[in-house]
């Protein structure tokens, strides 16, 4: 399966040795790792909490593989992404792809988790201990997707 | 018309409320006019759906407020979305 919605950690380095023996082709690897930011600047924060849409944040990430796979000449894709209760340094989400070249594994890696920020289901709350506060859509998470001449479909 | 709504992020937490299956009256054929109708329940129904607030998906598909709802859709509101 190349997705994964889980509450474990995972193992980057498990995830490179796996796309590694898809095939003999595989010429290069790329990977991004998403780690929660320490928020302690705002000392109210105790960890943030991860929800997402069951079944349509599955058909979503396979929806921007699937696109990542048509622009770009692609061996394998992984993507992982966390749900739950999270704290600082905890790795979130992961995108590992793997090419022939690393032109393809480079900018599809890239397009994956721009594509990610603005078209798949999920939520991040700050949770404090008087409630908390759900993060929206960042403008600049938009801007970086347009930058495909894609503009976000929610 | 029987439809079920799904909420998720910040509307599902001040309503309290993760998912119900509503009978829609007559009238109400879009996915604005359906959150004009929740909006009737009034209070913080009013406050949190509203267009400006809420985005929204029909069967797992991002949709837009002049896109048409049927019977049996499932139909999600929620705040933003925020993840990665």
């Amino acid at each position: 399966m190349s997705v994964s919605i889980q509450h474990e950690d995972f193992d980057a380095g498990a995830v490179m040795a796996e796309l590694r023996a898809t095939s003999n082709n595989v010429g290069a690897m790329v990977s991004f790792v998403g780690l929660v930011r320490d928020l302690s600047y705002d000392d109210k924060v105790e960890n943030i909490f991860v929800e997402h849409y069951p079944g349509m944040s599955e058909k979503a990430l396979n929806k921007i593989i699937a696109e990542a796979k048509q622009r770009w000449e692609l061996l394998a894709v992984k993507v992982i992404h966390r749900v739950g209760k999270l704290g600082a340094n905890d790795q979130i989400v992961l995108v590992a792809t793997a090419s022939s070249h690393r032109g393809n594994a480079f900018s599809s890696c890239e397009f994956i988790i721009d594509y990610l920020k603005t078209d798949a289901p999920f939520w991040k709350k700050e949770v404090k201990n008087q409630g908390g506060e759900w993060v929206v859509t960042k403008d600049s998470d938009v801007k970086r997707m347009e930058r495909w001449g894609r503009s976000s479909a929610q | 018309m029987q439809i079920k709504i799904l909420y998720f992020g910040r509307p599902s937490e001040n309503l309290k409320l993760s998912d119900e299956t509503v009978n829609v009256p007559a009238g109400v054929a879009t996915l604005g006019e359906l959150l004009a109708w929740l909006r009737l329940r009034g209070d913080i129904w009013a406050q949190e759906l509203t267009e400006a607030r809420v985005r929204c998906a029909i069967n797992q598909e991002f949709s837009a407020w002049s896109a048409q709802i049927g019977d049996k859709d499932e139909i999600a509101l929620f705040s933003p979305i925020s993840g990665g």
